[in-house]
Formats: structure tokens, C-alpha cells, sequence
């Protein structure tokens, strides 16, 4: 009798709600796969995404965003074996799961626990509102799974796009998790997730000119040289705990707009 | 309106353009401030001679003349101030009773409205800024802010939930030479609400106020080295943000000198805010109350010379009301008086620097070459002093530098839009992202625009308000953190888990 052969998955990179192999045509092996390796040129393409993606997410009402990211967390509860065979095992992939419903449950009470109404000395009516900072880059700290969900969901909750690098030695469990994404009504662009070399993304994504955010807390390289690329166009630069959820960490990817109208009859 | 009524509209108000009247000159007291020949360094609770031996004059920029001796400090001299801020923050002043920080800052803040007048002057003679505005803006402002942060001091645990803050240690402050009280009080009250201790370095040219302002920290007996103030150029401020002992780092002032302290700072896990430029769309719709408008477009651009980061400098109007926005707008600029700071009949008071003339002059004289068309009206300057005259261009594409450029001066470039999106688009095509203005008298379009708006604050039918309660700061390159309100109160507190 023979054996059946199983059908073994390509890893490629999640651009745009797609699944690309990297334009360069390289891969890189990592745990037992060959990974695609991104490129520059696909790291411009995710950012450009992104970028076009902000407009629609941020757009949406925050009840709806929420439902879309708790839909993210149903999703990976339908995959947890696969998930948890790709990470530190099925206590991780619990924790990034609930973690993702807690952060769904943000999206509609931040304005109201960071932003305000003010008491001005006058006749106006003025308050302030948060809003997303924009295109956010993360480069994911490991454990592969939950350190990639406890810095991305702060960051998509509140209204960004996201261009994630995954982690260079763990990457597979990153595009098993993009899998959930395409599935769950994240509307392409909003999450982006590319594999590759660490050392060749890193200061690409910190140097960009079109991200507006950086979360360093996966960084292992020349952390400075990061935060200075970083400062040529006033990046926010967050490091972060790789285990943590708090409102403070969806904060820090928040601009606060304040707006002043004259009271009058 | 049909073309005959516009046309009639725009003859009515070009019709009879007055000049400014006559006043008989209206001068403030000069000698209730009262300015020494020398002033050294506050650092410790008194003042010393700064270790650099080095000095430099500081003017007053309406007349020319020098006002006064004061320190450059050096890197000892930074040194000096950050040990006693670091001392002072160790021996008691981040552990003092909450409330007892709260009664100091009240001190402070009764203080400065109690001597209001004499900032006021000292203000307007150091810094060129008309009395009007120095009396009726800086320095009440000043004071509410520290009132304001003063009552945070012991309610800290109620602006962060889940939290427990604590000081961060010692900040170093930068301040810009547009509000020198003013930008100082943003600066020092919430630090030391917060627990903080400071070092502060005033703008190069506008010293003084801050010197003065150290009689008041005495009078207010606040505990030596809780407040220093060291004076100086760029270098000083260099000095203070590479200093290894400083905590937290915030500036206020250009751009460039931002990102230049951002990279400084890389790596090394200090905290820094950074207050930006701004190149502020103000966006007039044609169903705006125009009259009302004129006055928010001349507020917007001529307050303080136009020395406001997130001055109203780039006009939008749509297209249909253009030519009456603009006469109106010429009309009313021919009535701004341009002189004297201390004449409480002054609009617009002195450049603050010939440095900053000189800019100006640059930037204008690049519009006119670009191919935008100017306007200024009639206006007598003094033969003396640093002076602009109120300036309009209109003809100005996106793409020339007065439309890009932050210029820092009381100078308006016009452009128009046809649609909503298109202003929006043209609003936030811009690296800076401060603040805006949107005119309208329809409420759903305010809101839309404020939300599509990437700026920090938004200014709905007025322009240039400003509340200690109300937070401020920018978007994209305007810089990050803010100033103000419960939100104003995050940047100088280490957040630990409850």
C-alpha cells in the first residue's frame, strides 16, 4: 500500500490581502522551509498598501472595526492546532487569541477614555478626539505568535495600517496568522506581513518616509541606528513589551486632534 | 450670485479703502520693568557667574538698543544646572506631599498675575510683541497654566487609569523666542505637577522674561534647583540634550533643529516631546460669515508678527468668493498698525530679530521671483527697529515656497479650492501637520473637515485660541506629545503597573 503524500504549503508574503511570493524571487530557510525573503522593493509595495488601506479602516465605524478584529480572533481559534504547531504550543496561541478579543473590545471605547472635552476659559465648545497616526511599522518580538498579536492589535485597533517583518527565525507561524487575516474580513492592505532578513528590513522600514510609526520592540540590531532613520521624518518610535495589553499601548499609535467652535446664538 | 452682484459686491468693498487713523500714541510704561546690566545663570536657587566667562547682548528688537549682559553657558555650565535639578529632585522634591507641589505652582501662578503688568512690558520690550497682546495673551495664559497644573499636582492618580505615575526625573526644556513666558509656562508647570525637576533654556534673543521670572520662583519660595534657568544659544541647548543625567528632553521650535534632537537622543531611552513647525491651511468657504472670517484670516496670520507655529499661513478659499475674501482682506489689512510694542494702539509690533528680517525678506523676495503677486498696504515703519509690513500674496501655486516653507513672519499666501476634497487635499499636502481653520456655517461640514484635517488642533470658525485645558501639538513632522490638558500631563510621568 503506499502512503499518501501530503500537500506541503508554500510561505510567501502577505501583501494587500494577497499572498505574493517575494518580487526578487528569493527565500531564505527557516524552520525546515524555504521563506520568501522580501525584498526593498516589497517592503515599498506593502507601505504603498498600506498607505491606500488607511483611508477605508480608519474610516469604518469603531464598532465595526471591532467586530472585524474579534472576527480575527475567531479565526485563529478555528486554526489553533495549526498555530500552535508553528509557535511555543497551544498555551501561546490561547493567550495571543484572548488578547485579540480584548483588543476588539477597544476599538469603541477609546475615544472615550482618551479623548476629552475641555473646559476652556471662554465661549467655545472644545474637545479632543484620537486618531490614527497611519501606516505603522512593527518589527514583531518573539514568541512568534503572541509577540506579533500584542504589538499589532494595539496598533490596527485604533484606526492604523500595519507593515509587519516577522520574526526572521520563527516566520512560519507569522504567514499561518496572515491566513486568519485573509480570511476574516480585514480588508486587504490594512495588515502586511513580510519574512525575510531582519537586518536588510529593519532600516528600510525606519528610514521610510511614507511610515509614520515604528514599533521597535522586536528590534535586535542597532536599536539607535533604527530611532535615528526613524527621526528624518519625526517618526512616533515605540519599544514596548513583547507580553503586555493596556489602552497606553494603543496610545502610543494616536495623534490627538483637539478642536475648538465658538458657543454663540 | 450672478456676475453683476459679485461684481457689485466687490466694488463695495474696494470702494473707499481707509488708511489707519491717526492716534495720538498710546505708549505703555516703559520703566516698570525693571532690567539689569548683567544677569548670570539661575541654577541652584541664585545666580552665578557663568563658568564659560562668555556673554552676549540681548536688544530690544524695536529699537536696536541693548537692553542687557547675559550668560552664554557652557558645558560646565549645564553641568552645573543638571546637578542641582538632580539634587534638588533627590532631596525632596519628588517626594514632597503632592499638595504641597500644588500650593507652590498656585504660588507661582498668583505671583505672576500680581506682577502681570511688568512681565507684560518686559515681554513686548524684549521680544518686539505688541503690549496688547503681551497683557491680554502671554502673560494671563502663563499664569492659567500654571493654575491649571497646579490642581493636577495631587490628582495625578486620576488622569491615568490602571496606573501609578511617578516623575521621570530631570527635563531639559528649549523654548522658542515667539512666547517666551508663555512657552516657559507650558513647559515648567506640568513638569513639576508631575514632580519633575527642570532646566530651562530660553530662545537666545527673549532671555529676560525667564530671568525675571526666577524673582518670582524666589518670592514663591520654591526649593533651590526645582527650576533652573540657563541662558545661551544653540550650543546650550545642545549641551542640554546630550547631557547624560537629563531624563526628558522637550523642545519647542523649528523642524529641523527637532529632528536633529530626535537623532541625538536615539538609542538612548530618554523621553522627548517635540513642539514643530506648522504651515497651517485656513480654509474660508463661501458660506463662511466673511466678515467674521476676514478678522480670523488677520488674527490667524498677523498675531505676533506671525510668529506662531501654528500661524493660519496658507489662505484657502473657494474659488466663487475669492475676489471679495480678498478685497475684504486687503481692506482690513490697510487699518493693522504696524509700531512701537509698547503703544497699546499696536497691531503688529517688531520682527524679533534681524536674523529673522532677514529670513522673512528671503523667503518674500523667493515668492516674488517665483511669480506670486504682492500686496502690501501704505504703512510707515520706524526708522529704527526690525519691522515688516503686513504681507498678502495671491497667485501662489502649491509649489512655490511661500505655499511650502514655514516663513515665521506676517506673511499670507492665498490659494483657492472648488470642492471640499479639494481643499482637504490641499490643506494636508504638507511634510507639517499643527493646526488649521475652517470657516462655515454649516455644522455637518465643520465636522467633516475636522476629521479630515491631519492637523492637532483645529479651529472652527476662530483662530488662535489658546486654553490651558485644551491640549495642543502636532501631527506628522509638527512634531509628537502635547501641551495642555489631561493629555499635557503625560510626557513628564513613568507610568508603573497599579
Amino acid at each position: 500500500m503506499t502512503k499518501r503524500l501530503e500537500v506541503q504549503k508554500t510561505y510567501k508574503l502577505y501583501i494587500g490581502g494577497a499572498f505574493p511570493r517575494s518580487e526578487s524571487g528569493r527565500t531564505y530557510v527557516a524552520e525546515g522551509a524555504n521563506v520568501a525573503r522580501a525584498s526593498r522593493k516589497d517592503l515599498r509595495d506593502a507601505v504603498r498598501i498600506a498607505r491606500q488601506a488607511g483611508a477605508g479602516w480608519s474610516g469604518m465605524t469603531a464598532y465595526n472595526r471591532g467586530q472585524v478584529l474579534y472576527r480575527i480572533a475567531e479565526m485563529m481559534e478555528m486554526r489553533a492546532a495549526e498555530l500552535a504547531a508553528l509557535c511555543r504550543g497551544a498555551a501561546e496561541v490561547a493567550r495571543a487569541v484572548d488578547r485579540m478579543v480584548w483588543y476588539a473590545g477597544w476599538s469603541d471605547k477609546l475615544a472615550q477614555v482618551i479623548g476629552s472635552s475641555n473646559p476652556v476659559a471662554g465661549p467655545y465648545f472644545n474637545f479632543t478626539v484620537p486618531e490614527p497616526t497611519g501606516v505603522t511599522g512593527i518589527l514583531a518580538p518573539e514568541p512568534p505568535l503572541l509577540g506579533l498579536i500584542s504589538r499589532l492589535a494595539p496598533v490596527i485597533v485604533g484606526g492604523n495600517t500595519a507593515v509587519v517583518v516577522a520574526s526572521e527565525a520563527h516566520p512560519l507561524v507569522a504567514i499561518e496568522f496572515a491566513e486568519c487575516l485573509a480570511t476574516a474580513d480585514v480588508p486587504g492592505g490594512v495588515v502586511n506581513i513580510l519574512t525575510g532578513l531582519r537586518g536588510e528590513l529593519a532600516p528600510q522600514i525606519a528610514s521610510h518616509m511614507d511610515v509614520a510609526a515604528l514599533d521597535l520592540t522586536g528590534a535586535d540590531g542597532d536599536v539607535a541606528e533604527l530611532e535615528r532613520l526613524g527621526a528624518e521624518n519625526v517618526k512616533r518610535i515605540v519599544r514596548g513589551r513583547p507580553d503586555t495589553q493596556s489602552p497606553y499601548e494603543i496610545a502610543a499609535f494616536l495623534e490627538l486632534k483637539t478642536v475648538w467652535h465658538p458657543i454663540g446664538m | 450670485m450672478t456676475k453683476e452682484k459679485r461684481e457689485l459686491a466687490h466694488r463695495a468693498v474696494t470702494a473707499a479703502i481707509p488708511t489707519a487713523w491717526d492716534y495720538a500714541p498710546a505708549p505703555e510704561a516703559r520703566d516698570i520693568a525693571k532690567i539689569q546690566e548683567r544677569y548670570g545663570l539661575f541654577i541652584g536657587g541664585k545666580f552665578v557667574e557663568p563658568k564659560s566667562g562668555e556673554r552676549y547682548t540681548t536688544i530690544d528688537p524695536a529699537r536696536e538698543e541693548p537692553l542687557a549682559e547675559v550668560a552664554q553657558a557652557g558645558k560646565a555650565d549645564v553641568d552645573r544646572a543638571v546637578r542641582a535639578a538632580r539634587k534638588a529632585f533627590a532631596n525632596g522634591w519628588s517626594t514632597l506631599r503632592p499638595n504641597e507641589r500644588a500650593k507652590y505652582l498656585f504660588r507661582i501662578a498668583r505671583l505672576l498675575q500680581e506682577r502681570s503688568r511688568e512681565f507684560a512690558v518686559l515681554e513686548s520690550i524684549n521680544g518686539g510683541k505688541p503690549i496688547r497682546e503681551s497683557r491680554d495673551v502671554d502673560v494671563p495664559l502663563a499664569a492659567a497654566h500654571f493654575f491649571y497644573y497646579a490642581g493636577w499636582a495631587d490628582k495625578l492618580e486620576y488622569a491615568f487609569p490602571n496606573r501609578k505615575p511617578r516623575p521621570i526625573g530631570v527635563a531639559g526644556q528649549i523654548i522658542p523666542w515667539n512666547f517666551p513666558l508663555l512657552m516657559l509656562a507650558w513647559k515648567i508647570a506640568p513638569a513639576l505637577a508631575a514632580g519633575n525637576t527642570v532646566v530651562l533654556k530660553p530662545a537666545e534673543t527673549t532671555p529676560l522674561s525667564a530671568l525675571l521670572f526666577c524673582d518670582v520662583l524666589r518670592q514663591a519660595d520654591l526649593p533651590p534647583g526645582v527650576v533652573n534657568i540657563i541662558t545661551g544659544d544653540g550650543r546650550t541647548g545642545a549641551e542640554l540634550v546630550s547631557h547624560p543625567d537629563v531624563n526628558k528632553i522637550a523642545f519647542t521650535g523649528s523642524t529641523e533643529v527637532g529632528k536633529a534632537i530626535q537623532k541625538t537622543l536615539a538609542g538612548t531611552g530618554k523621553r522627548l516631546t517635540l513642539e514643530l513647525g506648522g504651515k497651517a491651511a485656513n480654509i474660508i468657504f463661501d458660506d463662511a460669515p466673511l466678515d467674521q472670517a476676514v478678522e480670523g484670516i488677520v488674527n490667524g496670520i498677523y498675531f505676533n508678527q506671525g510668529h506662531v507655529c501654528c500661524a493660519g499661513s496658507r489662505l484657502l478659499v473657494e474659488e466663487s468668493i475669492y475676489e471679495t475674501v480678498v478685497a475684504k482682506l486687503k481692506r482690513r489689512m490697510s487699518t493693522l498698525r504696524v509700531g512701537d510694542p509698547l503703544d497699546k494702539n499696536t497691531d503688529v509690533g517688531a520682527i524679533n530679530s534681524k536674523q529673522q528680517l532677514d529670513k522673512i525678506g528671503s523667503l518674500v523676495q523667493a515668492g516674488i521671483d517665483e511669480g506670486a503677486e504682492i500686496y502690501q498696504p501704505p504703512c510707515k515703519l520706524p526708522e529704527r527697529g526690525y519691522w515688516f509690513v503686513p504681507t498678502v500674496f495671491t497667485n501662489v501655486a502649491q509649489s512655490y515656497r511661500i505655499a511650502q516653507e514655514e516663513i515665521f513672519g506676517p506673511v499670507l499666501s492665498v490659494l483657492t479650492f472648488r470642492t471640499p476634497d479639494e481643499a482637504i487635499e490641499k490643506a494636508n499636502n504638507t511634510p507639517y501637520g499643527l493646526s488649521a481653520g475652517v470657516w462655515t456655517e454649516k455644522g455637518s461640514r465643520i465636522l467633516a473637515m475636522a476629521q479630515k484635517l491631519r492637523a492637532g488642533v483645529v479651529w472652527a470658525n476662530t483662530y488662535n485660541r489658546f486654553d490651558p485645558a485644551s491640549p495642543f501639538g502636532g501631527y506628522k513632522e509638527s512634531g509628537f506629545g502635547r501641551e495642555g490638558g489631561r493629555h499635557g500631563l503625560e510626557p513628564y510621568v513613568v507610568l508603573d503597573d497599579a
